[in-house]
């Protein structure tokens, strides 16, 4: 896999310190630097990714290889750091894997994180493949190193999950770190601030230059039409060049920015027209036109800018096929029309068992009736937002539920607002919304759902399961005391799956004055044994359909009757069906059939 | 070297990362070139999933496109339709003959296609059927519907048998081992 390869190009680089936050699609690459720790590594999931960039800086300062890994909406968080690090600069070499998610297939934005690269002034190496990403990533060690600067490897979703055999060098290279000196270097100030930004411009022109005789940045082919790109795009670009036998000069760029000045001008030279393929945003593109433009060329520049390409959403093979079959005037074969009728979407949904589904559905029976919003936030129950449980009004970024809910309470002092936020996320960037409520006074339910996990990404640990990527066990830290401790004088703890203690604890908290906070506690269902199905007594079933149209279970199913039935190879048992059947039909191991 | 493009389709949940898993360790142990395309994340919570696997062509693109997977490999009924348009018309189609219903139709608003495997059959004539749930509930447990899934793969392939156990020992936990190999002989033998 993409995210494995990065991982053991670091290790091979040498890394020492590893720091992160679980994200899709960057997640593998620390989890499998800490499987293949030989214990030289300290590798962590950080709480978020400002502090995972900050632990990291403080290493690198130290002179310690660090990589620091998320995905592009992880960047944002970390962006404080990230900036003035660019300006500080770093004495061991540091990398940041920031994963683009173009589609998104599993993400809020896309968001191009080579812009967050020329904002800061920091290099960016942009993989087309797994094997590359593998060079890139040890290229990037050395190149930190090198000119004292942070630099961003970015891999997108099609090179972090697509595997490829690789040969792995075991020869780790030794570097130890020299430690932390003082120096005034280290503490910014605007004097300061002011010297280091003359000194980052004069290094971006030594950088493009430098970038011009890189091995990831290559020219070749000839005639007067030109394709440059990027990125998984130009593995398609390859393909299709390839399979219509084309005969043009191409442009694969592996450094986006600083961009390789000398080497375009060598592309665009005899020229009339370039198609420039790349994910996301025109960065290549932009590149291109101004480089044509500063030199005065005649040349064509095609892409984004023009309308030949889209902005958003993925690339394919035959999106690239067309576009370049229409550059070159070359028929693009029809792609025969789909004999399959229309069929039912699929869309993701909370697995069966799934404890956020008896939390929301408490909240919502609690709520039947009255005037309530409910904030949600980034997590596996931002599905709640699904028919028929309907209980995820906003969703905007991590932490977000709980500030959100304020702003509408400002606006909207008669209705009750309901945040809903997971383990990871609370820790994640969950807490200063809280204490900004109960410092405020705003009154807002606060609704920890706590599984024990940080389940979409594939179950990380974090501060509130007290294990680490080393190994090693610390004190957990207890959610409800850290609420009581910032002034919450109204925490209790239930289980959802109690579904007559929860609706009344909801009801009781929405009365309360100020933030009150409900944290549901039960274990995310990949971390249980999956016990004994539920059946449905069909004797009993009067075909209502009650438990169907309420909680959006994907293990029931009507059959022809109109009677339910559970499927047992998925159901966990939870019990919230049986709980609101009002027939009594529905029941555990011993339940008659 | 002859290339082959795979198509794994299934729900998220189904173990289809596993396949991909599996099948890329027995593309390495063969000396094959391979390319495996996943999808991790939201859509693995129950949603409709692909998977890529291309062997023995140096590829650039990892993606698999419409009329070009030599097998379509099939955890789901629905989810065989919804993909079979990138199936070559010759291709192997094997389908695991288990029906989830999605949250559309459990919630009524939609139907669940009929007669999806004779629909397929119609149009291409390598369909086979696999009672693949069954068949891993015998081996003791509704996980391994994926690896009876590779099992039947496996015996279409030209590659040795114990290529593919010695690439199951070296992917699933060693407690898991002695089943897994239960399950692929159940799919292996079909």
């Amino acid at each position: 896999m993409g995210n494995e390869a990065i991982a053991l190009g670091a290790i091979k680089a040498g890394v020492r310190v590893v720091c992160g936050y679980p994200g899709t699609p960057s997640t593998e690459v620390l989890e499998t630097v800490a499987k293949n720790n030989d214990g030289s590594i300290y590798v962590e999931w950080s709480v978020n990714e400002k502090t995972a960039m900050e632990v990291a800086a403080g290493a690198a300062y130290s002179g310690a290889r660090t990589m620091v890994t998320m995905k592009q909406v992880g960047l944002n968080v970390a962006s404080d750091p990230l900036m003035s690090l660019a300006y500080i600069g770093v004495k061991g070499g540091m990398v940041l894997v920031v994963a683009d998610d173009p589609g998104p297939l599993s993400s809020q934005t896309e968001q191009d994180t080579r812009h967050f690269a020329k904002f800061s002034n920091l290099p960016v190496l942009d993989p087309s493949t797994p094997e590359e990403a593998y060079a890139m990533i040890q290229a990037a060690f050395a190149l930190s190193e090198k000119v004292g600067l942070p630099v961003i490897l970015r891999p997108t979703t099609r090179v972090c999950h697509a595997c490829a055999s690789i040969d792995v060098d075991d020869n780790r290279e030794e570097h130890i770190p020299s430690g932390f000196e003082k120096d005034s270097r280290w503490v910014i100030f605007p004097r300061l601030s002011y010297k280091k930004h003359i000194e980052i411009e004069k290094l971006q022109t030594v950088l493009a230059e430098t970038f011009s005789e890189s091995p990831f940045n290559r020219v070749s082919g000839k005639g007067s039409l030109g394709i440059a790109g990027s990125g998984i795009a130009w593995a398609y670009a390859q393909d299709v060049i390839r399979d219509l036998d084309l005969d043009v000069k191409t442009f694969k760029v592996g450094t986006p920015y600083p961009f390789p000045e000398k080497l375009a001008e060598s592309f665009l030279e005899g020229l009339e027209a370039v198609l420039v393929l790349e994910e996301l945003d025109p960065v290549i593109e932009e590149a291109l036109l101004e480089i044509a433009g500063k030199n005065g060329l005649k040349v064509t520049i095609s892409g984004k800018k023009d309308g030949t390409t889209p902005y958003a959403g993925e690339y394919s093979y035959e999106l690239v096929r067309k576009a370049i079959a229409e550059f070159t005037g070359r028929s693009d074969p029809e792609v025969p029309e789909t004999t399959i009728p229309p069929l039912p979407a699929r869309p993701p949904v909370l697995c069966a068992g799934c404890p956020h589904r008896a939390s929301f559905y408490a909240v919502k029976k609690a709520m039947k009736g009255r005037k309530a919003v409910f904030t949600g936030d980034i997590g596996c129950y931002t599905l709640g937002n699904a028919k028929p449980l309907n209980m995820v009004d906003t969703c905007l970024c991590m932490g977000a539920s709980v500030s959100v809910a304020q702003g509408i309470k400002r606006v909207e002092p008669d209705t009750r607002l309901f945040a809903f936020i997971g383990d990871s996320t609370f820790f994640h960037t969950g807490i200063p919304g809280v204490i900004n409520a109960v410092y405020n006074q705003t009154d807002i339910v606060l609704v920890v759902l706590d599984n024990s996990t940080t389940a979409m990404t594939g179950h990380q640990p974090h501060p509130g399961t007290g294990r680490t990527m080393m190994g090693s066990v610390s004190e957990k830290i207890d959610i409800a005391g850290l609420l009581k401790s910032i002034g919450v004088k109204w925490v209790r703890k239930i289980n959802p799956f109690d579904q007559k203690a929860a609706i009344s604890a909801v009801k009781e908290a929405s009365e309360v004055k100020g933030v009150s906070a409900i944290i549901f506690e039960a274990p995310c269902i990949a971390l249980i044994k999956k016990p004994e199905a539920f059946s449905v007594d069909s004797d009993k079933c009067r075909a209502c359909g009650l438990c169907i149209r309420e909680i959006g279970c994907p293990s029931m199913f009507l059959i022809d009757d109109g009677k339910v039935q559970i499927e047992p190879s998925t159901c966990y048992a939870c019990g919230l069906c049986g709980s609101i059947c009002p027939f009594g039909a529905i029941g555990g191991m011993n339940h008659e059939n | 070297m002859r290339s082959t493009s795979i198509m794994i389709v299934g729900v998220g949940g189904q173990g289809t990362l596993l396949t991909s898993r599996i099948l890329g360790t027995v593309g390495i142990s063969t000396g094959t070139d391979v390319k495996v395309s996943e999808v991790h994340g939201m859509s693995q919570r129950g949603g409709s999933v692909v998977t890529y696997v291309k062997m023995g062509d140096k590829v650039h693109s990892p993606i698999i496109e419409k009329g070009e997977a030599d097998i379509l490999l099939c955890f789901e009924e629905l989810e065989a339709l919804r993909w079979i348009d990138y199936a070559k018309k010759d291709a192997s189609i094997i389908i695991n003959t288990q029906r989830i219903d999605p949250m559309p139709v459990i919630t009524g608003k939609a139907k669940y296609p009929e007669n999806i495997v004779e629909k397929i059959k119609a149009d291409y004539p390598n369909v086979v059927t696999v009672p693949a749930l069954e068949l891993a509930e015998a081996c003791g447990s509704i996980k391994a519907v994926n690896v009876v899934m590779i099992g039947v793969l496996a015996k279409r392939t030209d590659i040795a048998e114990e290529t593919w156990l010695d690439a199951i020992r070296k992917t699933v936990k060693p407690q898991f081992v002695d089943l897994n190999i239960e399950a692929f002989k159940k799919g292996y033998s079909l």
